[in-house]
């Protein structure tokens, strides 16, 4: 039983995908996030949204006032039916209607409860409010992005809710797992802020070793030591590829295999090209060997095309990749040839449109998407039929405003 | 040695040919809930992550590095020598004890081994196989040795992130994917543990990272292959809501986030900023009419925050219901209450690290806890236990490997 909005949407997706039957429950009407932009242009409605799309493919659909007495009876025979409940109402929300962990297990012995909120269930920050700019500031990610000389700078497209769900997926699993073997169920807490600051982890030793808080520096990236800073994107032809230098065997492989192909293209400088490569080490490099090692490649990058580039990069084995725009994701033969592309019909657009066919190939199960997100209700009668529900009891129930 | 026996995972063992910071992020969720890990790793080509800064006390060595420890807890470190024969054949009686081999190099490595599915199979029937390379198992892209930071850019992520005015930017320190795929890998991993034990199969995983990256901006891919738009960049700016934004606080290079979602959260933000008339300016009374003014919203928000810590931005625009909050550096990420008391982090004393922090939960539960066992494994400090615990060896065996070069 799903009942999660954006920031819990992906949870219920990633299990979908491997074959958990799961039924999205909206409020009548329709959930509100399907007010979540992008949308489909020319369309409007419930089914205009793309986010919607995105993460409720493969799920069935049904609404239900769960606030309601009715209502909460009916939910209370599809619990009993149920393995799993997720949910991203704010803290304490479902307690109130007597539907907390507690209550959920009373109803049925062994469900597993996945909450989904900004900051967990306890701890000071519990009942803050927030949204994804916010969680991303508190995650950490927002102070690290963004120019020196302009305020730090988030993705457009709201993520800690991504993190948040995948984690969320898992720790169901986990619990999942735990009650095969034993029976019993558990509350799984997952917090947006908690699984965002996962990507600090790489930061944070730098703070505890060296009581250095690395700064955002743009399109540059910082060392940890010296205080250097080296390009990671580098104008191209018609673009910009991604770049850095590293040290160890497997940054030395890179630049020597950089430096060759620049050698073949007839470049030259003399510094680069009899720079030792084992002897990179970001921690200790001088900026003024950076720069000089930075110039020719910057130079012979902005004679080649994103493509010329990445042919390079799987001929001679560099490890650089060009930034894609969306057109080039969707048209990308490796892709292509891995079939990662599927079609769903989207209801808004009464046309079939592009969707990934799956996260992960199994040689034993298909996980491929197969459905597409549901419209209002549109399951309506099919499970609650599974649950007993005659279509006069339907009748009723939609005029009571209870689906 | 001995792990909790009623946790989640317990008895199950994972071999694990884990690399950089995907490999062991994804074996964490196994670790950390009882599961023997044991990562495959070598003296004569270190894990990148040993070899890179920064180091305890700025000394480098292959058991110092912050990096690496960070991430490696409740792992088992088996230093084999996959050149000599002796140590292949160690990797394979692993195998064939194991439930779980998971990798992440580039494909061919693992099959130049003669440990490609097909082989670990005729090893262990039902052996389970986690692949987890950049850009999968096929494809013309296969064998590019990728890492987190090139993957973002080649899956399209930093076209959402910056200003109009300016180019993409990466996000953050770069190596963003390695926070996607190791979720959506061990999701996987589970539901194929799950088959196995209802079915007696095992079966191949093949999860590239560049595709399960496309999943967190899937947004924006329809986007184009709907209505044919190319992604803006858009600053911190939303396309419905204002303000909301960065601010700058009182201290030098100190930030603040506010989002304003409706009239009523803006009337109370008039209050808080000594400025209650503005809730009933016909320039801001309404979410359109703070989009159409939102730079002199922005101005007037910002003559405030610059007067306020981000700590006090944060606290009072909460106690008033706005979302609002601290643009947190490593430092206050560190130290942030609400992450510390939810398991965040764990302070593990290790052999050359001292008491250091390692990552901790990523996630709470309430009966199968995520657990810290034991600090990340210094390089090779299991090899005794593996071989004689585990496989059973003698001592003499085990000396004879020792000494054999097979465990280097």
């Amino acid at each position: 039983m799903d009942l999660t909005n954006e920031n819990g949407f992906l949870c219920g997706k990633i299990l979908a995908d491997l074959g958990v039957d799961v039924i999205k429950i909206e409020r009548p009407g329709g959930d509100p996030s399907r007010k979540v932009g992008p949308f489909c242009e020319g369309a409007d409605g419930p089914d205009a949204s793309l986010t919607w799309f995105a993460y409720n493919c493969d799920k069935r659909g049904i609404t239900l006032d769960i606030e309601s007495r009715e209502g909460r009876q009916i939910f209370e025979q599809l619990v009993k039916s149920a393995d799993i409940v997720i949910e991203t109402f704010r803290p304490g929300y479902l307690d109130s209607l007597g539907l907390g962990f507690a209550g959920l297990s009373r109803i049925k012995p062994g469900i597993v409860l996945t909450s989904i909120t900004p900051f967990g269930q306890t701890g000071p920050y519990r009942d803050y409010e927030a949204c994804d700019l916010v969680l991303m500031g508190m995650a950490g990610e927002l102070y690290l992005t963004g120019d020196s000389d302009r305020p730090p700078v988030t993705m457009s497209l709201p993520q800690a809710g991504l993190h948040a769900g995948a984690d969320a997926a898992v720790g169901t699993m986990i619990a999942y797992r735990h009650r095969r073997k034993t029976g019993e169920g558990q509350h799984v807490d997952v917090a947006l802020q908690q699984s965002a600051a996962w990507f600090l982890g790489q930061v944070i030793p730098i703070w505890e070793l060296e009581k250095t808080v690395l700064q955002r520096v743009g399109t540059f990236r910082s060392g940890s030591i010296g205080g250097g800073i080296q390009r990671q994107v580098w104008p191209c032809k018609d673009g910009f590829v991604f770049f850095f230098m590293i040290g160890g065997q497997q940054g030395a492989k890179t630049g020597r295999q950089l430096v060759k192909w620049m050698q073949d293209e007839g470049a030259y400088d003399s510094f680069l090209m009899t720079f030792e490569w084992e002897t990179f080490d970001m921690a200790t490099v001088t900026q003024e060997t950076i720069d000089k090692l930075s110039r020719p490649i910057l130079e012979f990058f902005q004679s080649h095309t994103k493509k010329e580039v990445l042919n390079a990069a799987m001929s001679r084995n560099i490890s650089i990749c060009p930034l894609f725009s969306m057109q080039d994701i969707v048209t990308d033969p490796h892709l292509g040839q891995r079939r990662f592309w599927t079609e769903l019909p989207n209801p808004a657009l009464h046309k079939a449109v592009l969707y990934p066919r799956q996260f992960a190939r199994s040689s034993e199960n298909d996980l491929a998407s197969r459905m597409r997100a549901p419209r209002v209700g549109e399951h309506n009668a099919e499970v609650y039929a599974e649950l007993g529900l005659s279509p006069n009891d339907l009748g009723k129930l939609t005029k009571a405003g209870v689906i | 040695m001995d792990t909790n026996n009623s946790n989640a995972f317990s008895g199950l063992t994972i071999v694990a040919f884990s690399w950089a910071m995907v490999g062991p992020l994804t074996m964490k969720f196994f670790a950390d809930y009882g599961a023997t890990v044991i990562r495959v790793e070598t003296s004569h080509r270190p894990c990148v992550t040993r070899t890179s800064a920064p180091y305890k006390g700025g000394e480098a060595g292959l058991n110092r590095s912050g990096y690496f420890n960070h991430f490696a807890s409740n792992e088992l470190s088996l230093s084999l020598n996959m050149g000599h024969p002796a140590g292949q054949a160690v990797a394979r009686e692993l195998i064939a004890r194991a439930d779980v081999v998971m990798e992440n190099f580039t494909p061919g490595v693992m099959d130049r081994w003669g440990l490609g599915y097909e082989e670990l199979r005729k090893i262990k029937p039902d052996i389970i196989m986690l692949r987890q390379n950049g850009f999968g198992l096929d494809g013309p892209y296969k064998n590019l040795a990728a890492f987190g930071m090139i993957l973002a850019a080649i899956a399209g992520m930093p076209n959402f992130i910056g200003w109009p005015d300016r180019g993409p930017l990466p996000m953050g320190v770069g190596a963003y994917t390695d926070c996607i795929s190791p979720r959506l890998a061990s999701a996987a991993l589970i539901a194929a543990l799950d088959y196995r034990d209802r079915t007696g199969k095992g079966q191949l995983l093949d999860l590239a990272q560049f595709e399960t990256a496309l999943y967190f901006i899937l947004p924006g891919v329809l986007d184009y292959a709907v209505n044919g738009r190319e992604p803006e960049r858009r600053g911190n700016a939303d396309p419905y809501a204002a303000p909301h934004g960065v601010y700058p606080c009182e201290d030098d290079n100190s930030w603040c986030t506010i989002a304003v979602l409706d009239d009523a959260q803006w009337q109370r933000l008039c209050g808080i900023l000594g400025k209650p008339e503005c809730s009933r300016d016909s320039r801001f009374d309404t979410a359109v009419h703070r989009k159409q003014n939102e730079r002199e919203a922005d101005e007037l928000v910002t003559a405030w925050t610059r007067q306020h810590t981000a700590q006090e931005v944060m606290e009072s625009l909460q106690a008033a219901g706005i979302p609002a909050g601290v643009v947190e550096s490593s430092a206050e990420i560190y130290a942030d209450p609400q992450l510390r008391g939810r398991n965040a982090f764990w302070p593990l004393q290790h052999d050359e690290m001292g008491v250091f922090t390692h990552l901790g939960a990523s996630f709470e539960m309430s009966k199968t806890r995520a657990q810290a066992y034991r600090p990340s494994p210094c390089l090779g400090e299991h090899n005794e236990y593996i071989l004689t615990k585990i496989l059973g060896k003698s001592d003499d065996e085990f000396v004879e490997l020792l000494t054999s070069g097979a465990l280097e």
